[in-house]
């Protein structure tokens, strides 16, 4: 009977975000009913071009108005144009149809295609929609799941450098550190004021910005957690003080850096020879540059004697502190070690993704997924959770709306929960 | 710098349905966290679900308050059997983990455009929001239309009316949370929150007084999120990030996690103090005492403030004002 309970979990979780999707689909308005030329005698218009890459006129592609009880659309004609009228003053939703759009044309940004417009204060609203050759809409589903994968590959490796940091201190100090994420918005930060502002080169000031955050981080466990592990305060309440910290530590890199996005100043252009793939230099050799650091964190655990007495303070620290181990010295070099590779994470981050100050903060629920998906405290499963977080994260665009595939890494950590709380590598007796 | 006018705006702050709210939210985390050892770090979704659950039935389906109310109460339910499923048998810090992580995605949710009826109109209103649903409400008033001046704030009476809601919820369930405590059942919850282990040898099943626990106090924080959105009549997803969460932990252990009494106090304090930092700050940024800080800039200075309370009152006062030094010294 006690089994039972989390699979009727599974099913009612199931059943809600099945009912919220059909809702959705639902939505998409099915009517390719024949649509009537604007009646002129309405007070209230609603017009616009409907141009292609702003150049050449579509015909024949259907708008539609909805609101206030209205619901009429309209054929643009051989010059693209359109109107549609309506009795009342009210704020009415215009949409492009973009099944009548020519194939291989879209709106870009895919947002834009239904627009709010307010007829409450003028009688003549024009729309523009921007139209363009979008990849959307020619490309196959294959070469969009290609796409989808490989960046959700880059962006599972950036999630595994900063992560492994998590899975680190957890290791060694059963502490979840909930100020883990505000290191990436530093590190990224300090890059766009070092090459934005001061004017360095990207690979000075990436170097510049990693070597800060590492010292923060050491900064952060001697000026904070050694002391209240001395103390011996519960984990608990150190995880509050976390997030304490964290409210401290966002703040103040809003007031330092300013709330707006920063673009690190990476070239966009993609690169010809990937083929579906849209990808840049820039995001390639971070790829690399990812996989080379995380192949030496794999390295520094398993070869060095630094890395196997990491390993085995996190197995039993009283146990290691027996046979030699300076247990504070090695969670000293876990601190510094998760602040170097979270800094790495964060200027990686900023030139793929662009930051802000919050950026390190959004993505602590990604981070926290991809710990739990591996294992809590195994770091070699965490970069492994980190990749499939990132790959689900990314491939969810494709069936569920863009602004909700975050909430996709929230189902995989309850699934996770529910079939394998100790994680793909981790070990039963961690569950506590 | 007007000293007098900062004292009547911190008062005017303390009499308001929105530190009622708060409060409300941090008797039911004083529930999960104080009364039974939970580490909720999604207390603001329970507030969000709560409000959105009312305006929804109010709005969409016309419903009458009392129905409007309960269906608010029924969605921070499902909201805590969802959670709770997955997570109360763990340890304590997946809890936390999955509820920042829920807190975040009902959120995202919320400011989604995604999830609409039929017909197209989002059943949230996306990043809008919904407003205008307070009508059955405001219909009940017994007071008399007109200006009152409290203290050198002036209210009107519609405001009153939700200040005087606010503060009665307030006091019921803190009675009901009183009365509760001291009954076997909460004997149980805080046997839970000392040792779990030992409250399963004497054949309770404390995976379902954990359930009870987060669906009691989740539904406090739904109550106190209803409240909240009332003066405004709006509710928009961005109020329910973790700033809100983490002023309802600041709130708790100020006032002391492990007491009925904790959370009122700690509210009253916390909002008259932050009215209080508030007006000065600003005073001092008007005098140019502050260098280049900037009005908007002293919000988030006050947040600052608010993490360094909460990191401090952890470390050096973990009973809070009140609260017994031994009961909070406990680790799920």
């Amino acid at each position: 009977m006690t089994r039972l309970r989390p699979l009727m979990g599974l099913l009612m979780l199931i059943g809600t975000l099945t009912a919220s999707l059909l809702g959705g689909l639902s939505a998409s308005p099915a009517q390719a009913a024949a649509c009537k030329p604007a009646d002129p005698t309405l007070p209230y218009i609603v017009e616009g071009t409907l141009l292609n890459n702003g150049e050449t006129p579509l015909k024949g592609v259907q708008v539609n108005l909805t609101g206030n009880g209205v619901d009429t659309c309209v054929l643009s004609d051989e010059n693209g144009y359109f109107m549609l009228t309506v009795a009342n003053p009210a704020k009415y939703t215009v949409s492009i149809e973009k099944s009548t759009l020519p194939s291989g044309v879209g709106v870009d940004p895919a947002d834009q295609a239904s627009q709010v417009v307010d007829l409450t204060a003028t009688s003549d609203q024009g729309v523009i929609f921007p139209l363009g050759v979008v990849a959307d809409t020619s490309v196959s589903f294959g070469a969009q799941l290609a796409d989808r994968l490989f960046n959700g590959l880059n962006m599972g490796l950036l999630l595994a450098l900063a992560s492994i940091g998590i899975s680190l201190i957890f290791g060694t100090t059963g502490f979840s550190n909930f100020a883990h994420g505000d290191m990436v918005s530093l590190g990224a930060m300090l890059t766009w004021m070092l090459t934005q502002v001061v004017g360095l080169p990207i690979l000075a000031a990436g170097a510049i910005a990693i070597v800060a955050v590492g010292a923060s981080a050491w900064l952060q466990d001697a000026a904070i957690w050694r002391p209240l592990r001395k103390r011996r305060l519960g984990l608990n309440q150190m995880m509050i003080v976390s997030i304490g910290f964290s409210i401290v530590f966002r703040y103040l890199i809003l007031i330092f850096f300013g709330g707006d996005t920063k673009d690190l100043g990476s070239s966009t252009d993609p690169v010809s020879w990937m083929g579906p793939i849209t990808t840049t230099n820039t995001s390639l050799i971070g790829m690399g540059i990812s996989a080379v650091a995380l192949a030496g964190v794999a390295l520094f655990l398993t070869r060095t004697r630094v890395g196997k007495a990491t390993r085995a303070v996190s197995d039993n620290a009283a146990l290691a502190a027996s046979t030699g181990i300076d247990v504070e010295r090695i969670i000293r070099i876990v601190w510094v070690l998760a602040g170097l590779l979270t800094g790495l994470a964060g200027v990686l981050w900023g030139l793929r993704y662009q930051a802000n100050w919050s950026t390190g903060f959004d993505i602590l629920l990604l981070l926290f997924a991809s710990t739990t998906l591996g294992g809590l405290g195994t770091s070699l499963g965490t970069a492994v959770g980190a990749i499939i977080i990132g790959l689900v994260v990314e491939t969810s665009a494709l069936v569920i709306p863009t602004d909700l595939t975050y909430a996709s890494a929230l189902f995989i950590l309850i699934l996770v929960l529910l079939v394998r709380p100790q994680g793909i590598l981790g070990k039963k007796q961690r569950l506590g | 710098m007007d000293l007098l006018a900062a004292l009547q705006s911190s008062f005017g702050e303390l009499i308001t349905a929105g530190t009622a709210a708060f409060v409300l939210c941090a008797i039911g985390l004083a529930i999960h966290f104080g009364f039974t050892g939970l580490l909720n770090f999604g207390q603001a979704a329970f507030a969000a679900v709560g409000a959105y659950g009312y305006a929804i039935a109010s709005l969409d389906w016309q419903a009458p308050l009392v129905i409007a109310v309960l269906f608010g109460l029924f969605c921070a339910v499902v909201f805590a059997v969802l959670l709770g499923i997955p997570t109360l048998r763990l340890r304590a810090d997946y809890l936390a983990i999955v509820t920042i992580a829920a807190a975040q995605v009902v959120k995202f949710v919320a400011t989604s455009s995604a999830i609409t009826y039929p017909d197209g109109t989002v059943i949230t209103g996306g990043a809008e929001g919904l407003s205008e649903f307070g009508g059955t409400f405001y219909s009940l008033n017994p007071i008399p239309a007109g200006d009152y001046r409290i203290f050198g704030n002036s209210l009107t009476q519609d405001q009153i009316w939700v200040d005087i809601v606010g503060w009665v919820l307030v006091v019921i369930c803190a009675l009901f949370t009183y009365f509760l405590t001291r009954s076997p059942w909460g004997r149980a919850l805080k046997g839970i929150r000392e040792d779990e282990d030992a409250v399963r040898s004497l054949g309770k099943n404390v995976y379902v007084y954990k359930m009870q626990a987060l669906i009691l106090g989740g539904c406090m924080a739904a109550l106190g999120g209803m409240v909240f959105v009332m003066n405004s009549q709006t509710v928009q997803p961005t109020v329910w990030g973790t700033n809100f969460t983490f002023t309802i932990w600041t709130v708790l252990l100020l006032g002391g996690a492990t007491t009925v009494l904790g959370p009122i106090v700690g509210g009253i304090v916390f909002f008259a103090l932050f009215a209080f930092i508030q007006k000065v700050l600003e005073g001092m940024v008007a005098l140019h005492w502050l260098g280049t800080l900037s009005i908007p800039q002293v919000g988030q200075i006050r947040l600052i403030l608010v993490g360094l309370a909460l990191m401090l009152l952890v470390i050096f006062r973990p009973q809070g004002l009140f609260g017994n030094k031994k009961e909070t010294l406990f680790n799920g």
